[in-house]
């Protein structure tokens, strides 16, 4: 397997081509003293797929990675926000020079580096040229400026010099485009239209496409299309929409996009005590988390079914060892099996397996508050206010009190005080459908001996138990919409603005009108201008038109 | 506190700042008679470290109930016993909330790490005050600071420049080690000393990254201008880094280079885990001062809202402090008691192992100034008020220690801008709104 040179061979024209047509093509498009550019912190799935698709899977990456502060309800809002700090970008330091030195070593280079001096000792400038461009570009996400090149040549040279070996030099300049910002930070660059609005060039667009379609950077295809300004025709963007969302690789976007809105970074802090559930160790919790990801695979894009239904399905796909935690038999003992519940299960959608269950829970107990706020923030994008200081919750999970046996009657206390009361009335009887299901998600009828009583009402309307709450659930407005705003603010790494709010009601409607179809809102989404928008803050506006008539004052001085 | 360069300088002296391979002379023909100072006079250097541990304590067993010199160890400080006249313990310091709302576990720690209480929807974007401190005092040396977390998690740090750039922490030892200890290091009393050629190369590297700058910065909104800032001000960390390593590094008296920890110590939220992890990082953290490696440390042994655990409960630590009820007959809450007199006992281990590395007729713990502290004093209500600091050190000579020191309900940031002054910041205040203040704890400084 040859992941550059097979990526690289379906591209006809040499790197130092491409590099003509990309630098024309930016100054045309643009001109530097009207356009505007954004940063977004690459994540580390972005990071390690990047380096996969250019160098191949097999390379280690041993350091660690800035992480990403959930906001406005998503990982990717935050690491659009966000920096690197001295400590984090050493690592970056740490994985860019290993990553350089495995490409450059004596067994990658010959399948990496597909061009080379006779002797290592000797150095072969144009091949040097040749190997940069094509992996700086696939870095950058765009062509490198001829500036980006030479530097990039001369570092190598300098290398080569001191040491006298050919791959030392690459590595070192390798290591220039690792720990670049330009790779580091998605750069987003947009100019100005008549209308006043930030649009993407074509280059950008192209990135904010695939990383929102395959969590991915742009392949050859996608930046030719970029390059050739077809992506800026309606045809060229249908075109490409269609052929990204055709590819095996939507599944690896979509896995990334429900990760992030379902918080499955709970996963590595995980709490929950095997002393008191033998059956829960981390390779079930592991299995927990792709159960719900093949799920929303299998719904979602091969199953093309409505976006609700995930919340009432009984189909799923199991491990043996989630058939321990969910007590049914597993026909595979090893792999993953399909398999339906029963409907007296009650494992009614999403929100009754072990992912779910488990990354809102005490070591040792259920949390319905937790379970509650999980519900309302992730699932329908309503927030819930923390607790006001100076709060006594002693009465409230007493587990030793003989007479308080239920989750649900040590709640109690949360709706007899009114300063409790306001928000946990939002919460509590939510997480309390899901009784039924410990913090490991195993089944259960009585908690302490007590029978457990999972009824409530979600805004009105009654339940008796999970199943029926999620069929309530399944026709609240506010699950599909929630999935909308989201998605949206996944794609433009922001939460949409004043400026996308009709863009939004158009497309909740037409996601309703499709039948709640989750491939076509990726397609509707990317298919729309304002998906394709930067939003610049209204004093850089301000700014940015000062030095827009300064620029044009310039050219006509 | 220029004395790494001083030094430095000595030694480019000597070898003319070609250096191939030089002989260090190893020691104390470097400090004076007393063994306070290098002969040239400059102090040893002072460090700062600070030990957080998550859901505060319970005031009646925790306060002395005399202040002064003169006070007895209570059943929370049992941990300090012999460690009482290194240490100062504070209480009645408080954050003070102007009205604004008290988000349990956040408000409180945020407005003590950078003086200004945050608003619910925005968290306090001013630096936290450790990082203040590195920037005054962490320059020389190859790391501007360190940051740990016991319990496993690189985001449990509460060092950061602001909001979206936060150092992150070292999630275990083993981490932690190769950081420091790792290929990267260079022993300050190895008697060779060789410049690794590949560190020019590396510099190249870093300087070719830097003319990347103007062609983005150019087109930049405000936010992303500084995002991009930071990031340079990162790079340029690590170019000091590599600028450090090339030269020969000064003797370090106390350095002796540790051994690999077991990768099975890996912290956690497991209560014993972390306490072990704890140990560890406190011998990893003095020998990374004693060797010069940074001046600054930040060790967070849980999160705020603490997730310990012992095997077996089916709570956490911060679950007990709100579902535990008050025992009648003890006046607190025992299971949570058990949480904080482990957390004392880990804080303890470490300035334990501050003072048992000795400089000159000195410990490295006199030459530090460790703040412990807490989100919260009673963490079964979220308090802001009495919150729990302990310092250990004298700062070289600059503070008093042994003494239970009064806040009389005044600002928590009386305590921090006392710390950032004794550490040689040139600041006059810290905090805003009512958490400002201009006054340092005059009665702990010596002259």
């Amino acid at each position: 397997m040859n992941p550059l040179s097979s990526r690289h061979a379906l591209r006809p024209f040499l790197a130092g081509l491409c590099l003509c047509c990309a630098s024309i093509a930016i100054a045309a498009e643009d001109g530097w003293s009207q356009s505007q550019v954004a940063l977004r912190r690459l994540t580390e799935a972005q990071y390690r797929q990047t380096i996969a698709d250019l160098f191949g899977a097999d390379l280690q990456i041993p350091g660690r990675f800035e992480h990403d502060i959930r906001t406005e309800g998503l990982l990717a809002v935050g690491a659009a926000r966000e920096t690197y700090s001295p400590g984090g970008l050493e690592q970056y330091d740490l994985n860019a020079r290993s990553i350089a030195g495995q490409i450059t070593d004596a067994a990658h280079r010959k399948v990496l580096v597909s061009c080379g001096p006779a002797r290592a000792n000797q150095f072969d400038e144009k091949c040097a040229a040749r190997f940069l461009g094509r992996v700086g570009e696939g870095l950058f996400r765009r062509p490198l400026s001829a500036n980006e090149l030479k530097d990039a040549v001369r570092v190598a040279t300098a290398a080569f010099k001191a040491q006298a070996d050919f791959y030392l030099g690459l590595q070192y300049a390798l290591v220039v485009f690792l720990e670049s910002p330009n790779f580091l930070f998605r750069v987003e660059t947009a100019h100005v239209t008549e209308s006043g609005n930030y649009e993407l060039d074509a280059v950008s667009k192209a990135g904010r496409l695939s990383f929102f379609l395959w969590n991915a950077p742009p392949d050859d295809e996608l930046l030719k299309a970029a390059l050739s300004r077809s992506l800026n025709t309606r045809g060229g963007l249908s075109r490409q929409v269609e052929r990204l969302m055709a590819s095996p690789r939507l599944e690896q976007g979509v896995r990334a996009f429900f990760s992030d809105m379902l918080g499955y970074e709970s996963f590595e802090r995980l709490n929950l005590d095997p002393a008191i559930y033998p059956r829960f160790n981390n390779a079930v919790a592991s299995d927990a988390r792709e159960e719900s990801l093949r799920l929303i695979v299998d719904q979602l894009i091969t199953e093309k079914a409505d976006y609700r239904d995930l919340f009432t399905t009984r189909k799923t796909f199991l491990t043996r060892r989630l058939g321990s935690i969910y007590r049914v038999p597993v026909a595979n003992a090893t792999g993953w099996s399909e398999y339906e519940f029963s409907p007296d299960a009650g494992r009614a959608g999403l929100l009754t397996r072990a992912a779910f269950l488990e990354t809102t829970s005490n070591p040792g107990t259920t949390s319905p508050t937790l379970r509650g706020k999980a519900i309302r923030e992730l699932f329908l994008c309503q927030h819930v206010p923390p607790p006001p200081g100076n709060v006594d919750f002693s009465i409230v999970q007493d587990t030793k009190n003989s007479i308080l046996t239920t989750s649900r009657l040590r709640f109690q206390a949360h709706t007899r005080e009114p300063m409790c009361a306001g928000c946990h009335k939002i919460m509590d009887p939510l997480g309390l459908a899901f009784e039924h299901f410990d913090g490991t998600g195993q089944a259960r009828l009585t908690e302490n001996g007590t029978p457990i009583d999972a009824s409530g009402r979600l805004d009105n309307k009654p339940f008796n138990d999970a199943s029926e709450f999620n069929a309530v659930l399944h026709n609240d407005p506010a699950l599909a919409s929630c999935l909308v705003s989201r998605a949206l603010a996944y794609g433009i790494g922001r939460a949409p603005g004043e400026r996308e709010q009709d863009a939004l009601t158009v497309l909740k409607k037409e996601f309703t009108a499709d039948g709640y179809r989750y491939i076509d809102l990726l397609r509707q989404m990317t298919s729309s201008d304002y998906f394709y928008k930067l939003d610049v803050p209204k004093n850089d506006e301000q700014k940015h038109a000062g030095s827009r008539v300064s620029a044009e004052k310039q050219t006509k001085g | 506190m220029n004395d790494l360069v001083t030094r430095r300088g000595i030694l480019r002296g000597i070898v003319g700042g070609a250096a191939v391979t030089v002989a260090l002379p190893l020691l104390d023909c470097l400090l004076n008679d007393n063994g306070t100072a290098f002969a040239n006079g400059s102090p040893l250097p002072i460090r700062f470290g600070t030990w957080f541990w998550g859901c505060g304590n319970q005031a009646i067993r925790f306060t002395p109930l005399q202040f002064g010199a003169d006070w007895e160890i209570t059943p929370e400080l049992k941990a300090y016993e012999d460690l009482r006249k290194q240490i100062n313990v504070f209480s009645n310091f408080d954050v003070k909330l102007d009205s604004m709302t008290n988000d349990p576990h956040v408000t409180a720690l945020w407005a003590q790490r950078t003086g200004v209480v945050p608003s619910r929807e925005t968290l306090a974007d001013p630096p936290t005050y450790d990082v203040i401190i590195a920037d005054a005092i962490g320059t020389n040396s190859r790391f501007k600071s360190l940051e740990v977390s016991c319990s496993g998690q690189p985001m449990h740090s509460y060092s950061r420049r602001s909001a979206l750039d936060i150092n992150p922490a070292e999630p275990s030892p083993m981490a932690l080690y190769r950081r420091i200890f790792g290929s990267d290091f260079r022993d300050p009393n190895a008697t060779d000393f060789e410049p690794d050629p590949a560190l020019m190369a590396r510099q190249s590297v870093l300087s070719a990254i830097k003319d990347q700058r103007v062609a983005i910065q150019g087109t930049l909104g405000a936010s992303d201008r500084q995002k991009l800032e930071a990031y340079f001000d990162s790079l340029r960390q690590i170019e000091h880094q590599l600028t450090l390593q090339m030269q020969a590094p000064p003797p370090a008296m106390a350095c002796v280079v540790p051994k690999p920890p077991d990768a099975r110590d890996a912290g956690g939220f497991d209560l014993a885990a972390a306490s072990a992890s704890n140990k560890i990082v406190s011998e990893l953290l003095a020998m990374a001062l004693a060797c010069n490696q940074t001046r600054v440390f930040n060790v967070v042994f849980n999160e705020a809202t603490s997730s310990l655990h012992k095997p077996g409960e089916s709570y956490t630590h911060h679950s007990y402090t709100h579902n535990e009820p008050v025992d009648p007959k003890l006046g607190y809450q025992p299971n949570v008691a058990a949480f904080t007199d482990a957390q004392m006992s880990a804080y303890a281990t470490l300035i334990k192992s501050l003072a048992a590395i000795r400089e000159g007729d000195q410990t490295l713990l006199d030459n530090c100034l460790v703040l412990g502290h807490s989100e919260s004093s009673y963490a079964r209500l979220h308090s802001a008020e009495n919150l729990p600091m302990i310092t250990a050190g004298s700062a070289g000579g600059r503070i008093k220690t042994g003494l239970h020191v009064d806040g009389r309900k005044e600002a928590t940031s009386r305590v921090i801008l006392t710390a950032m002054q004794v550490m040689g910041v040139p600041v006059e205040r810290f905090g805003s709104r009512s958490m400002e203040t201009n006054k340092p704890l005059t009665e702990l400084l010596l002259a």
